[in-house]
Formats: structure tokens, sequence, C-alpha cells
């Protein structure tokens, strides 16, 4: 039995693996909202700057503003994952 | 096979360089770097002669200048904002230049990827635009950041609460994690491709197809770089025109 000693799992690598995944789990979830808000702020900008060349500039400021702000949410997941998975 | 050869290396072994110093490491050196670099390029466009045409630094320093007047102040404040263009303009240089050596060949680190500079530049954002506000409103600015000029004396329990928080907490704090995790996310990402492509490359294989599949990682290696550019100005960018409309917020409450 000694020799499959080290396949035993011992609570230590049960934690680190919980770990583990959650860390990519915590990612992957915070990156739905901003992913699909960021679609969505980008193409309704791109819209609104075919429609009115003249106003790009501003819709562009916003667009980045808006940018800002909704990947927040996904940096404040990676930080997560930082602070749960290394 | 991989697996064994590929190991990745501790988070802090990664943000850190040898240190010069006991307290003078890599971040430190870049983080000077970047303040004298920006201040010498102003320094040395400030003394040519200005009613000749603009070439070489002068060039680079007029066209910062117009870039941080039109692209940020004025879309953001307007032309009672144009006060704030030196600050700004050095606070831009300032993290463009912290973030632009993540990758510069040898460098490899943008300083803003450690949380002290960040926290620190929010924190200063923080002051001044709490300043602003007391200087341009008094002591009505207190009431004015919990509650917005025109919001019904219904909402104002449940605005009172999220503008509070929103305005002194979520703000610096927004505003540093979103410097720090983007630039720490790109600066991950280019040293798992660059082990990855690494570890190919050196693997000891029999399967002969393995290390020319190096160049698939290499590629992604070189697309990320080429994005890191772009991140490292757009991360600059959005600090800096956030920056201005807190500022702009605090000196006109009706916007």
């Amino acid at each position: 039995m000694e020799a499959f000693a080290h396949l035993v799992a011992t609570a230590a690598d049960d934690k680190a693996t919980a770990a583990a995944s959650s860390a990519g789990y915590a990612y992957g979830l915070a990156a739905i909202g901003p992913g699909i808000g960021i679609g969505y702020l980008v193409g309704k900008s791109v819209e609104a700057m075919a429609r009115q060349p003249e106003a790009a500039g501003m819709v562009r400021t916003t667009m980045f503003l808006g940018i800002a702000f909704t990947e927040a949410l996904a940096l404040i997941g990676f930080v997560v994952f930082i602070l749960i998975g290394l | 096979m991989i697996a064994e050869s590929f190991k990745f290396p501790e988070i802090n072994s990664i943000l850190r360089w040898r240190d010069l110093f006991s307290s003078f490491n890599k971040i430190a050196l870049i983080a000077v770097a970047a303040a004298v670099i920006g201040s010498l390029i102003f320094i040395l466009a400030g003394r040519k002669d200005a009613s000749v045409a603009p070439k070489g630094v002068r060039n680079l320093a007029e066209t910062s200048v117009e870039f941080v007047e039109n692209g940020i102040v004025m879309q953001t404040m307007g032309k009672e904002g144009l006060g704030w263009t030196p600050f700004l303009l050095s606070l831009f240089l300032f993290i463009y230049l912290c973030n632009v050596p993540g990758i510069i060949p040898f460098l490899q680190m943008p300083a803003t990827a450690r949380m002290a500079i960040p926290v620190f530049l929010s924190l200063l954002v923080w002051v001044i635009y709490m300043g602003v506000g007391f200087k341009h409103q008094g002591i009505k600015y207190l009431t004015h950041t919990i509650w917005p000029p025109g919001v019904p004396t219904a909402l104002k329990p449940l605005v009172g609460v999220i503008e509070l928080i929103s305005n002194y907490f979520v703000r610096p704090f927004s505003l540093t994690v979103r410097l720090f995790a983007n630039m720490l996310a790109g600066h991950i990402l280019l040293v798992t491709f660059a082990l990855l492509t690494n570890s190919l490359v050196t693997a000891q294989t029999q399967q002969f197809m393995l290390k020319p599949m190096a160049i698939l990682p290499f590629f992604m290696l070189v697309f990320l770089t080429a994005f890191e550019v772009l991140v490292a100005f757009l991360q600059a960018y959005i600090f800096t025109i956030l920056t201005a409309v807190y500022i702009g917020g605090s000196a006109h409450p009706e916007h």
C-alpha cells in the first residue's frame, strides 16, 4: 500500500482542488455579464456612429466610459480569481 | 510530458525582479523613469523656438497636449475645464509611460501591475474631486453628492445610500482596480504564452510534430503584444477621462 500513498487525496489536496476549480468558475461567471454588456454597448455605438458620423467623437467618448464601467465587473472577477486561485 | 515541464511560476515571482537596493526594485525604477522621461519631453519641448514650425520632440509634446485638450477635456468638461489640462496631461503621460514597459523587451513589466501606483493615483484623484466640489459648491457639495438636484423626495433614502457608496467608495476603488487588473491580466497572459512557447520548444519528446507546434502560442504571443500596445494607451485614456468626468461632475452638479 505504501507505493500508492501518494495517490490518496488528503484534506489539503481537496482544499487546493476546490480552490482551483472555484477560481475558474469565479472568473468564468464574472465574464458572462460584462461580455454581453460590452458587445451590446459597442454594437449600439457603431450603429449610432454609422447613422450620424458627425457625432462620432462624442459617441466614442461615451462608449469608452461605458466600456470602462462595464468592464470593471469582469476585472473584479479577475482579482477574485487571483485571490482564490494563486 | 509537457505537463511535467510546464510549471507556472508563483505569482510573486512573475511580478518581481531582483531588488536593486533593499526597497528599490524594477517597479520603482520604471515609475521613476516614467516621471523623468515625461518631464524631460516637456522641458526639451519648451526650450524650442515657438515661432518656427515644430519638429521632433516638440511635435510629440504638442500632439499630446492637443489630444488631451480635444479628446478628453473638451469632451467632458467643456471650455471652462481647460485649466485642468496640465494635471490631466501629466496624469495621462505618467500612466501611459508606466504601462508601456509591459511590452518593451528586457523590461517586460508594467509598473501599474502592482497595486501601489494605481491606488496612490486614484486617492489623489479622489482628494482632488472632493476638493473641487467643496471649492465650487461649498458645504452644499455634501448634500449634492448624496442627492443630485432634481431627485423626488420619495426616492431620497434609496438614492442617498446608492450615491453615498458610489461617490465615496466605489469610484476610487473601481479606478484602482480597473487600471491594476487590466495591466496585471495582460502581463499574466504574456507570461503564459511565452512559457508555453518555451516549454514546447524545449520539450523532451519523441513526437516530431510537437516542436513545430510552438509556432501557435508564439503567434498568440505576438498578437497579444500588439494588443497590449492598445491596452496600455486605452487604460491611460480611460483613467484620465474618468478623472475629468469626476472633476467636471463636482464642479457643476447639474451634469
